[in-house]
């Protein structure tokens, strides 16, 4: 099990939110992370990071006039990195059970404070062997389109062949996206490499 | 190479059935990995169907998108990644395929060979290229000494065409000229000949089947006679021109004017251009003169007088007769014309047949349409009236009947055009003929001259190119779909491609016609050289004698 890199803060079916450890250290945005319920593993794939104040009302204020470099900034007032911090939110994309991998939602959400981990290539590439998941992405909301090509390339890494991987995600692409041309132009402008 | 992989045992998986109708055919969309630029017209397929396998040949290529959207904003293909995953999803290739025969997996089909197809293939089942076995499975294997007459498409296999099928129905060969009739004509003639199915007896307009012939190029071409020494006698009616090609000749055809007909001189109306009224007048003329004299006596008639006595005897009009009379003075010029025969060139034809030499009629110089119609008119009606005599006579005694005779004629819409077909002899052959086992070989390269009722009797077409849109629609007249095979007829190669289809082959195919003029060619169609004969007939003398 690699190291955990998060605690889940907010949880439903279909996404999880969780809060870094580490502070501006959220997992890159498309890659693959996981959590576990009882038996089950739950795998999501980050769609969005934020770095804010811990209380919602105070927000920070500029302190670098005086520093020459901005980790002085930190390193004068130590305090900050107790005061701020890093979440991020993650469509939920398949789970685990019993060693099979399935491309759907779990019957059951993460629960609070579970860990979240970032999987390895070995894991990834497992996972994406199967498109199927890539149907959630294409119906989430907002940067759906940016989310789609960030997390393909992200698991082309992963495979031996990239090329032959995103030519493979985008023909499945070709598919959901029947009726919409210019989506699926975007996308492939963005996988092309 | 190429060809190895594309016709292994299994065959190349183009693509799936979308949709269809046994009717129409199916349409397949074509696999991404199939580039429609490597289908092409005319080929076979296999269609792995739920409970069993159907042999199709595609007729149509097309291109088609996803969403519409796509032609009207082309997507950026000019990357290859974009265009790799946009081929055979966004956009794709599809073809349509006419399913021919159904080849049944189960040990009953096997036995019984390909089925009609009386249904279609489910939903996306695969399509394959058909296999050279499959194919093979359909038209036969073709043994030593059987006849063959080319190889479908990009296939190494060979198309059997059962000439004792063949010569059961009139068959036709079709095509603009230069596209290779007459080769095929010759090969047709060949199988007859090879394997003994008919008598033949051709009307050879150009002097170019009994002796040499020339091929497009120029090369001389051997003959059948030169072929098959004893089963072809050569028969001319210009002995002059046969001596000056070095031709031997059998016989000299003379034909006498107490030979000729009224009705001969009626379907020469076209070519003669003679009005109804005057073609009627020579029948009132035989009646006048007598059967026999009638033509020799009409021409022999001198003056404007003696003409209009004559037609006031008759109750003609005077310049009816005076017109018909200068036009028939054209038959003057026919040197083979004389008072009265010395020989009987139907009896000898008959004889010749009878052996079963074929005979070969070559015209020399009397090239022109109106010599051909009269001679191989007034011959066919004599010879067909002693067939069906003896062919009745077969029937009522119960003995053997005989031999199948097949006429070749060319330049077919001559005979057998509306106009004239209902009265012609060879109308009434190639309508209800077969009874009587006469049929016709035509050849032609305006079928759309020919009537209609005679083209849909046509047992077995075997066409070239066409490219005049009422002469495919005439050939594929009564053809169940008819609209597809245009799409294949239309795309034929200039040279040595035709298609072949009706009575004498399973299924339509398109074939690279066989090799014709080489001394392989030859010695596979069962020609020996002087040499080996000789060799051959000492060894069996040797063998006989110890």
């Amino acid at each position: 099990m690699p190291a955990k890199i998060a605690e889940i803060i907010e949880a439903s079916t279909g996404e999880f939110m969780a809060q870094c450890y580490e502070l501006h250290q959220p997992p890159p945005f498309g890659s693959l992370v996981k959590t576990r319920e009882g038996e089950i593993e739950i795998y999501g794939v980050v769609c969005e990071a934020t770095t804010t104040s811990i209380e919602p009302g105070r927000r920070p204020i500029a302190r670098g006039r005086e520093e020459a470099e901005e980790e002085d900034i930190f390193r004068s007032s130590p305090q900050l990195a107790k005061l701020l911090r890093t979440d991020f939110s993650a469509l939920v994309v398949g789970h685990k059970e019993n060693e099979r991998l399935y491309h759907y939602l779990p019957p059951r959400p993460a629960k609070i404070h579970s860990f979240v981990y970032l999987c390895d290539a070995e894991e990834v590439e497992k996972f994406s062997r199967s498109f199927d998941f890539l149907s959630i992405l294409v119906a989430s909301k907002g940067q759906a389109d940016e989310l789609i090509a960030a997390c393909l390339r992200h698991a082309a890494q992963a495979h031996p062949d990239p090329r032959a991987f995103l030519v493979k995600a985008g023909k499945e692409l070709a598919v959901l996206l029947a009726g919409e041309v210019s989506r699926l132009d975007t996308i492939l402008r963005r996988i092309k490499g | 190479m190429r060809r190895e992989t594309l016709h292994n045992e299994k065959g190349r998986r183009l693509g799936i059935v979308v949709s269809g109708s046994l009717s129409k055919g199916v349409e397949v969309k074509l696999d991404s990995t199939t580039s429609v630029e490597d289908i092409a017209v005319g080929r076979y397929v296999t269609i792995e169907g739920e409970k069993g396998r159907f042999l199709g040949m595609i007729t149509d290529v097309a291109l088609d998108a996803i969403d519409p959207r796509l032609m009207m904003m082309p997507p950026e293909v000019s990357d290859p990644f974009i265009a790799e995953v946009l081929a055979g999803t966004s956009i794709f290739g599809r073809m349509h395929v006419r399913p021919e025969l159904a080849l049944g997996g189960d040990a009953f089909s096997l036995l019984e060979g390909p089925q009609q197809v009386k249904t279609v293939p489910v939903h996306f089942s695969v399509v394959k290229e058909a296999s050279e076995q499959d194919v093979e499975r359909v038209f036969g294997r073709v043994e030593e000494k059987q006849f063959w007459i080319g190889t479908p498409l990009d296939m190494e296999i060979k198309v059997r065409l059962n000439p004792t099928e063949f010569v059961k129905r009139s068959n036709g060969v079709f095509g603009k000229s230069g596209t290779g009739k007459t080769f095929l004509a010759r090969l047709l003639l060949i199988g007859m000949i090879q394997e003994n199915a008919a008598a033949n007896l051709v009307f050879d307009m150009h002097s170019e089947y009994g002796w040499e012939g020339k091929s497009e190029e120029g090369r001389k071409v051997k003959g059948l006679k030169q072929l098959f020494p004893s089963k072809v006698a050569v028969f001319t009616l210009d002995e002059e021109s046969a001596r000056r090609r070095k031709v031997s000749t059998d016989f000299v055809v003379e034909v006498g004017y107490d030979e000729i007909e009224p009705e001969d001189i009626e379907m020469l109306s076209e070519t003669l251009n003679l009005t109804e009224a005057s073609a009627q007048a020579t029948y009132r003329l035989a009646r006048h003169f007598g059967e026999r004299q009638w033509l020799e006596s009409f021409l022999a008639m001198e003056g404007r007088e003696e003409i209009n006595e004559l037609a006031k005897g008759l109750g003609e009009h005077e310049a009816t007769l005076a017109a018909l009379r200068r036009r028939l003075e054209a038959l003057r010029r026919l040197r083979f014309l004389v008072p009265h025969a010395r020989d009987n060139a139907i009896q000898r034809i008959l004889d010749y047949l009878d052996r079963g030499i074929n005979v070969i009629l070559e015209f020399g110089r009397y090239e022109d349409i109106t010599a051909y119609v009269l001679v191989a008119n007034l011959l066919t009606r004599r010879i067909h009236a002693q067939y069906r005599e003896r062919m009745e006579r077969a029937m009522g005694e119960d003995i053997a009947k005989p031999k199948p005779l097949v006429i070749t004629i060319e330049e077919a819409h001559k005979f057998l055009n509306p106009d004239i077909s209902n009265q012609t002899i060879f109308g009434t052959i190639a309508r209800e003929m077969r009874k009587y086992n006469v049929t016709l070989l035509v050849i032609d390269q305006r079928p759309s001259g020919i009537d209609e009722e005679v083209m849909s009797q046509i047992g077995t077409k075997i066409t070239c190119l066409l490219d005049n849109e009422r002469d495919i629609e005439s050939v594929l007249t009564g053809v169940s779909g008819k609209s597809e095979l245009k799409a294949v007829l239309s795309k034929l190669e200039t040279k040595q491609q035709a298609l072949i289809f009706g009575h004498a082959v399973p299924m339509p195919v398109v074939v690279r016609t066989r090799e014709y003029g080489s001394p392989q060619s030859y010695k596979e169609l069962g020609f020996r050289e002087a040499i080996e004969l000789k060799k051959e007939a000492e060894k069996e003398m040797e063998d006989l004698w110890g």
